[in-house]
């Protein structure tokens, strides 16, 4: 990873009775979540990384530009070229929405010429064109999120951070904001750094994680990564899953079915139409991944692809959970399999073994893509 | 009738030109004093905020007391009244100007302190996230969002320049044309038997203050409505 691409941030003191600990070094693209339970300091990094909270121990590198450097340097935060959107809206109420909207961006780019995100196109993509001269306390708890967001991408950053956007929102608000998310992540080419607590949440958006616990940093990598390493708790979780970006490879459109591309194999997955080439991201739950020796007969499961076992782990007395590799040869996406102690040993199963990975359900993640047409 | 007139509009306008310049200072003044108050982290902060607050527990005697010596000539005060050839501050009206910023500070500085923490760090972390420096975020967002706060102090330092008598009496001198203003004049009326003098004013007193009261409770009524 060249120094120039990527977010480096580090940062160790104490705030407070909270001991913090915490390093990691992602691509500084997609989105990056940082994930873990309340408390875990998730959202103490990124006000460090805002330059909100300073601890003197940190190093806060994005994109070759230091913001933060063990020497004592420290841009305040009003010179970062950042966004930031808290949990809470937050915001001015003394300020109509077009006003909130314009009150970072800079002076010279008003009118939506030049690079950089224009008024115009984040106003349409955030669907905030009938709020414009709305007063902020006469606009929903999503509408006000939604021009937030708007606001923080108007102040042209170089960053994103999302601090838990949608955790103060009620279900139906947060389907609607979502795929805002996606979409922002898909149009704009800008990487977030996005704090949350709810997996499906990350599952949904994130391409890196950066998982954290008590102050520190368990472990940082591709999302598909971490989800697929047994000695780390999303892979032990009850509800543990893997993400996968596949490839939109043909359709069915008598069917509709779409046959997406992953590495090492192929799923038909019910889904809207979509073009050829497309990317679409797709989310596998270990409990719907069974195991076989022999390729199965005739079934209803669609999905039933090569692979080979790399490693397993114990889960409670009498269930293990089998991370497979897909493609004959064990060299493509990985799997969770989670199955009865009792099926492992009467298969014989065992770290190395080629099996039949048959995937009960393949759910496509909702929105991505879906706005491309 | 013109007798009655000439004795009752000088205090009269001379209290509303002393208020109306004291109010606009202890603007200019308490503002950034309330704005320090609320944002600095030094331990001694308390100590400032002890002494601004101290005339409203002082007997005013005491106030003036100190005042009159330091207006006079040998004090500070007539180090500066030496400026332009003058030889003391106290028994003039820019006298009766400081000590009326001193006395009514507390009632202006404690509505905008108020006002400052009651917006909470989080718009100003905001505005800095959009690239607002300290400076600007002051201006753009913490000044009118305190706006209310503002008002109140505004009103209430009005209010009670209007109605200092004993500062103004040590310092002032109670000088017709100069240094007498409403609530020494009515001191005056009275101690000359000019009831009727008297009574117009302290009547017009009660009729302002009343004024005061109701405004200060429609803002206050206007801010909660405009927080919820």
């Amino acid at each position: 990873m060249n120094a120039v691409e990527t977010i480096r941030a580090e940062f160790r003191g104490t705030i407070g009775k909270f001991s913090l600990d915490a390093g990691f070094t992602a691509p500084a693209k997609g989105v990056t979540a940082l994930f873990g339970p309340s408390g875990c300091g998730k959202t103490t990094v990124l006000r460090c990384i805002a330059g909100l909270l300073r601890v003197s121990d940190g190093l806060c590198e994005i994109e070759g530009d230091v913001w933060q450097d063990r020497n004592g340097s420290f841009l305040p935060t009003h010179r970062r070229p950042l966004g930031y959107v808290f949990q809470e809206a937050s915001l001015f109420p003394h300020l109509a929405v077009r006003r909130n909207l314009m009150f970072g961006a800079p002076r010279d780019n008003r009118d939506a010429t030049g690079h950089g995100v224009g008024f115009d196109e984040v106003v349409d993509l955030l669907g905030v064109t009938a709020l414009l001269d709305r007063s902020p306390r006469n606009l929903s708890g999503g509408e006000r999120q939604r021009v937030a967001i708007g606001r923080a991408l108007l102040s042209q950053p170089k960053l994103l951070l999302m601090d838990e956007p949608l955790s103060a929102l009620d279900r139906a608000t947060k389907n609607e904001i979502l795929p805002f998310l996606d979409l922002l992540r898909d149009r704009l080419s800008l990487p977030i750094v996005y704090v949350t607590h709810d997996i499906a949440e990350v599952e949904r958006l994130a391409d890196q994680i950066v998982l954290m616990e008590k102050g520190r940093v368990l472990a940082a990598g591709p999302l598909a990564d971490l989800q697929s390493d047994p000695t780390l708790p999303l892979a032990m979780a009850r509800d543990a899953a893997v993400s996968l970006n596949g490839v939109v490879e043909s359709r069915d459109t008598r069917y509709g079915l779409l046959k997406l591309d992953v590495r090492g194999g192929q799923f038909v997955v019910p889904a809207p139409p979509a073009r050829i080439g497309e990317h679409r991201r797709i989310r596998i739950v270990a409990g719907d991944v069974s195991l076989a020796r022999e390729p199965p007969g005739a079934s209803s499961i669609l999905n039933v692809l090569p692979a080979r076992i790399v490693s397993m782990r114990p889960v409670g007395s009498n269930e293990v959970v089998a991370v497979v590799a897909l493609g004959p040869s064990g060299d493509g996406a990985r799997l969770l399999s989670r199955v009865t102690q009792k099926s492992w040993d009467q298969l014989g199963l065992a770290r190395g073994v080629s099996v039949y990975a048959q995937v009960k359900a393949v759910a496509l993640a909702p929105g991505r893509g879906e706005f491309e047409g | 009738m013109p007798d009655f007139s000439l004795h009752i509009w000088p205090p009269v306008l001379l209290t509303i030109e002393l208020a109306t310049i004291t109010t606009f200072l202890l603007l200019v003044i308490a503002t950034p004093l309330a704005w320090w108050l609320t944002r600095s982290r030094a331990w001694w902060k308390e100590v400032i905020a002890a002494v601004v607050s101290l005339p409203m527990v002082l007997p005013p005697t005491v106030l003036g007391f100190y005042l009159l010596v330091a207006l006079g000539p040998d004090g500070p005060g007539g180090a500066v009244a030496s400026l332009w050839g003058a030889r003391t501050l106290a028994f003039t009206f820019t006298g009766l100007v400081i000590g009326s910023i001193l006395a009514s500070m507390p009632f202006v500085v404690q509505p905008i302190r108020n006002a400052f923490a009651a917006i909470g760090d989080r718009p100003l972390e905001v505005a800095a996230t959009l690239r607002a420096s300290p400076t600007r975020a002051f201006w753009t967002v913490a000044l009118p969002l305190a706006s209310p706060g503002l008002l109140s102090g505004a009103v209430l330092g009005f209010a009670h320049t209007v109605g200092e008598f004993g500062v103004i009496l040590m310092i002032g001198g109670n000088i017709p044309g100069r240094t007498r203003v409403m609530s020494t004049a009515i001191f005056d009326f009275v101690e000359t038997m000019q009831w009727r003098e008297a009574n117009v004013l302290a009547g017009g007193m009660v009729v302002f203050a009343f004024a005061v009261i109701l405004s200060m409770i429609l803002i206050e009524k206007r801010v909660s409505r405009a927080g919820a």
